[in-house]
């Protein structure tokens, strides 16, 4: 066991201070190895030819140092725990980022005949029967971007299936627990979201689903384990009232790392959901993407995916336009092929009963994190959770503590804060996912380490009030930023 | 963030529901977000206003008015058409926090309907309000 | 298993503090009608070992350069990427962060995006750049949605000499809108046709793409002018960001919005994924810009630091009235293109799209001395429509079995051009590679 605790640092780096890149350099420096000319110089129209951009001249040392320098004031899961509710930061493995930058995957044309992709094509089919499987789903597209962008696509194809069955509709269901992109994604499809309340077990009852449930509602989005933590128990019972008015029922999949070979959705009377390639199928974050969102769906929806799909004829792989009902496209090309290469491998490396492992450590160390910090810290939903646990501030509000000054004192311990002032239904949210990729060790450090802040509260509040200090930069001025926008420079 | 008590109602105007304020001056009435909206919202970094001439009826939303982490629709307490609007919340949207009923007002309206004044609550109902919601 | 840390003595000592019996006891909140009764139907794990080897072996099954001579661009181009870059971005700091939502732990994150979104500005002539989006075509789509919200009207026109696959995604995303969405045809030289406009109400945008599909630079001055008429706004996409090294920008040239794609810009082509979606626009738009934006600010000490901003217009504080549902977008691609543009700077990018400029047109005038037919007059950057003299096939497929793959047979797309090919020639393509291509064109 580590010895005391101590303040230990958030992120810091030996060089801090790192001017912009246009601050730097100097005209005629060159970070760049100019391709040989073996061509004349032909003439391009004056009225045609602009002046090139105003970027600053590196040289090689000059970049490589600058990106070096600055990458030291990140923190990433690679430096340390990252407990961030719904967002599965797990650890991103190695070898996946090897397989994905081979010179076949990397250096792949889009539209190169299909006779000539077959290594791109055959990886492609099998992830999506790999992940048809893990959802017990009969059909996949690997098509969507991100998360946000397969619930666009969820609802695309939602709102086609309505346009053949006869009748287009104007509302969708959204739990109040809902992330932000749930209604945004309905909005982008014109669909008007209609509240519905959790209730006081945290999860969605089918009284308050029978209230609002009619045949000019789409169907229903619904988050299963649910931002909460908890899964929604009266999921079959409440698909059944969607179906039998003519909805679908939409699961948002972000928190599937709960539940890999302990529930298939498909079971639940799920009909279309989407994954989080860099969620649950651990392809790193990038701070802040790619990520990739593919949707899957069940048989009476496959009609409707985006094209073209990759179907095996005859021992090859093919890529098929013959879908006359299908949505149409929602990226240029296949989706974000570079990051389904890391799934895939991650899958490979898993095998079936290492991602139930997984999802099962998922929910022990949540859970875990649970039991020991509810003494510390309120806990809203005192029930086994799944994968993620959330708390409120409401115990530290007599000190005038609240959950945004304890998210930044715990910076200079050394970890990533947890999601915070989310779901909106908590006062003051911290969403706990510590993942199954964190020790129990590390875990420990996390807890003592919120239990030490829980006492600074207490007895020296101002600590947390001043916090962060041991990161590149202390609280910033988020207002003015919004009031006079600096944007570029 | 404010006590109940220690708010600010100025007894010569009346409030709304949703914490705007109208005041008759004239033959205008002129509009803006009270100190408890204010106050609850923090610092303002961006209102968004109508333009001279729009028209509205009583309760449609008419402006919003953003903090860092929030938004919040404002909807206009008479009905009425957009007479003059404050220009100087586009540089300094700060004044609705610095001073809500003075500089930082947000549009005149020539009312329709004068008695649709007499629906909106008087400053004592108004903090009544508030104290009951505690 | 390497990535699962828990001994079973761990696991044995945390079931005890949660009060579960076992693992399975952990998920005694499902209802047993939603358990799952078997097993994963998966193939069995691999070691890293065997994972190298199968992935060899897909990889090997794909024809790519160097390998192969890739003469086709269409939205996904080869372009040389410095080894600097491709080691910077490995770095773990940047690539297994989160979004920046915690700026005092993510400044290296913020600090970079501010300087994409900077010489994205730069680049495009425009004044606010976003911090990404997926890719060209979704970017345009949510342009034109933009568009549409600001102007507050229904009809869009976009040329049919945008990549016809964006032109797909836009009419996906306009679907369930409501919103209509008009083509413009095209010119015997190969720009598009704005006569049509003339009758057209209600427009909230004109878009077009410089250097279009066909390779061919439009005259987005005289666009921007008509569209200024119908007081809708002028929308310019692009596929080929190299090509505003050498041409005048979109925003010099009157673009109210511009959207298009980086993947140019030190990115792999990686079968088309991930891209990078870029959108700029008029700093007076930018409460209405989709996704991200980094801003600069000062911390409580005065020094200079940066944060999200704007976060008004997103989906996790204005969800169904927000300006997109993005929330993931592609920031690692925005941080290559950083670092790309970074390493081949001013001075060198204005010789790398010169030099890919003079490929094209080396290897358009041979092709021409062969006989083959050159259908659009219009100056192109570094893509262009050639007929062969002879059938198209034989002298596709003669040269595929030489690994030369003379760029896009366009027949699936113009079928009114289908004895036609999109060839490209970037900085990778040498003059022997080009002859050679030249010497297989049958007269």
């Amino acid at each position: 066991m580590k010895e005391s605790l101590g303040v230990t640092g958030g992120a810091t780096g030996l060089i801090l201070n790192e001017p912009l890149l246009w601050e730097k350099g100097k005209k005629g420096r060159l970070g760049f190895s100019l391709p040989r000319r073996d061509v004349d110089s032909f003439p391009l129209d004056e009225k045609l030819a602009g002046e090139g951009p105003d970027f600053p001249d590196l040289s090689e040392v000059d970049v490589v140092r600058h990106y070096t320098r600055l990458a030291q004031w990140n923190f990433g899961v690679d430096t340390g725990m990252y407990p961030l509710g719904s967002c599965t930061m797990k650890y991103n493995p190695k070898t996946n980022e090897r397989q994905a930058s081979l010179p076949g995957f990397a250096g792949a044309h889009p539209l190169m005949p299909a006779r000539l992709s077959q290594g791109a094509l055959q990886m492609m089919f099998a992830l999506e029967q790999y992940l048809s499987e893990i959802t017990g789903m009969d059909a996949t597209t690997l098509q969507p971007a991100a998360g946000a962008h397969g619930e666009l696509t969820g609802m695309l194809l939602i709102h086609a299936f309505h346009e053949k069955g006869g009748g287009a509709r104007s509302k969708i269901i959204v739990p109040d627990t809902a992330h932000g992109t749930n209604p945004a994604s309905a909005a982008l499809c014109g669909y008007r979201p209609v509240p519905v309340a959790s209730n006081d077990k945290g999860i969605l009852s089918v009284e308050a689903i029978s209230e609002v449930m009619d045949e000019d509602t789409a169907g229903i989005m619904v988050t299963n384990p649910n931002t909460l933590g908890l899964f929604e128990e009266n999921i079959r019972a409440i698909a059944d009232i969607i179906h039998g008015k003519g909805g679908q029922v939409y699961c948002d999949g972000a928190n599937l790392n709960a539940v890999m070979g302990v529930v298939k959705m498909g079971e639940l009377g799920v009909d279309v959901m989407q994954l989080n390639l860099h969620k649950t199928f651990s392809t790193p974050h990038g701070g802040g993407g790619p990520g990739s969102g593919p949707v899957c769906v069940k048989k009476h929806l496959e009609p409707f995916l985006p094209v073209p799909r990759v179907i095996e004829e005859k021992g090859s792989y093919i890529l098929s336009e013959g879908y006359p009902e299908s949505i149409g496209k929602v990226q240029a090309f296949h989706g974000a092929f570079g990051v389904m290469t890391k799934a895939y491998s991650y899958i490979r490396t898993m095998g079936p009963e290492n991602l139930k492992k997984a999802s099962q450590l998922a929910v022990l160390n949540a859970n875990y994190v649970k039991e020991r910090l509810k003494g510390t810290l309120h806990l809203p939903y005192d029930r086994p959770c799944m994968h993620e646990c959330v708390f409120s501030d409401k115990n530290q509000e007599a000190k005038k503590i609240a959950t945004l000054d304890m998210a930044k004192r715990l910076m200079d311990y050394g970890f990533h804060p947890p999601t915070v002032y989310f779901p909106l239904v908590v006062h003051g949210a911290i969403m706990v996912e510590p993942t199954e990729t964190e020790c129990k060790e590390d875990l420990d450090l996390f807890i003592e380490a919120f239990k030490a802040i829980a006492r600074e509260a207490q007895e020296n509040p101002d600590l947390l009030h001043e916090a962060p200090k041991s990161c590149k930069v202390r609280r910033l001025d988020e207002v003015t930023a919004a009031r006079k926008p600096c944007l570029a420079g | 963030m404010k006590e109940i008590s220690e708010l600010n109602l100025p007894d010569d105007i009346r409030y709304a529901q949703d914490h705007e304020w109208a005041r008759l001056e004239g033959d205008k009435v002129r509009v803006g977000l009270d100190d408890y909206a204010q106050d609850q919202l923090g610092d303002i970094v961006f209102v968004e206003l109508p333009q001279i001439g729009d028209r509205f009826k009583k309760g449609e939303e008419f402006a919003t008015v953003e903090s860092v982490k929030a938004v919040c629709e404002c909807y206009l307490p008479v009905s009425g058409e957009i007479m003059a609007v404050n220009t100087a919340l586009e540089e300094a949207p700060e004044l609705v926090n610095k001073d809500p009923y003075g500089d930082g007002w947000f549009v005149d309206v020539k009312p329709d309907d004068t008695s649709e004044m007499d629906s909106l609550m008087s400053n004592v109902d108004c903090l009544e309000k508030l104290k009951g919601a505690e | 298993m390497r990535y699962l840390p828990h001994t079973t003595e761990d696991v044995a000592a945390m079931l005890e503090v949660v009060g579960a019996d076992d693992l399975d006891g952990l998920f005694s909140t499902i209802p047993g009608d939603c358990r799952l009764k078997g097993h994963l139907d998966l193939p069995e794990a691999l070691t890293e070992w065997e994972l190298n080897d199968h992935m060899e072996g897909l990889s090997k099954d794909i024809a790519a350069s160097p390998a192969y001579k890739i003469f086709m661009g269409a939205g996904s181009y080869d372009h040389f990427v410095p080894a600097s870059v491709s080691y910077l971005l490995g770095r773990s700091e940047f690539v297994t962060s989160y979004t920046p939502y915690q700026p005092e732990m993510s400044q290296g994150t913020l600090q970079a995006i501010y300087e994409y979104q900077s010489l994205a500005a730069r680049l495009l002539g425009m004044e606010v750049a976003t911090a990404s989006h997926y890719d060209g075509a979704a970017a345009l789509a949510e342009a034109l949605l933009m568009a549409v919200r600001v102007t507050k009207k229904k009809r869009v026109a976009m040329s049919s000499l945008i990549h016809p696959l964006y032109r797909r995604v836009v009419r996906t995303y306009f679907e369930p809108t409501g919103y209509e969405v008009t083509e413009l045809g095209y010119l015997q030289n190969g720009t598009t046709d704005l006569s049509d406009l003339d009758d057209m109400d209600d427009l909230a945008a004109v878009a077009v793409q410089s250097p279009n599909f066909f390779g061919c630079i439009e005259d987005l001055k005289t666009i921007g002018e008509k569209a200024h008429e119908k007081k809708a706004l002028l929308v310019a996409s692009f596929t080929e960001a190299l090509s505003y090294g050498l041409l005048k920008s979109p925003g010099s040239q009157g673009a109210d919005i511009v959207a298009g794609e980086g993947q140019s810009l030190g990115i792999p082509r990686s079968f088309g994924g991930p891209a990078l979606g870029m959108l700029a626009s008029s700093k007076k738009y930018m409460r209405s810009l989709p996704g991200r934006l980094v801003g600069l600010t000062k911390d409580l000490d005065g020094k200079r630091g940066f944060v999200l901003t704007l976060a008004t217009r997103e989906q996790h504080i204005r969800r169904e009235k927000a300006t997109s549902n993005i929330c993931t977008n592609n920031s690692l691609c925005a941080l290559a293109a950083a670092m790309y543009m970074a390493s081949v700077g001013g001075t060198g990018i204005r010789e790398l799209a010169r030099l890919n400029h003079d490929k094209a047109e080396y290897l358009k005038r041979e092709l021409k001395k062969k006989g083959c037919n050159i259908p659009f007059e219009s100056a192109t950057f570094n893509e262009f429509v050639v007929e062969f003299p002879g059938a198209l096939e034989g002298d596709y497929n003669r040269l595929l079995e030489k690994k030369i793959v003379a760029g896009l047979p366009l027949a699936p797309y113009y079928p009114e051009l289908a004895n036609h090919l999109l060839l490209c020639v970037t900085e990778t393509r040498t003059r022997e590679e080009m002859d050679a291509l030249v010497r297989e064109v049958r007269q």
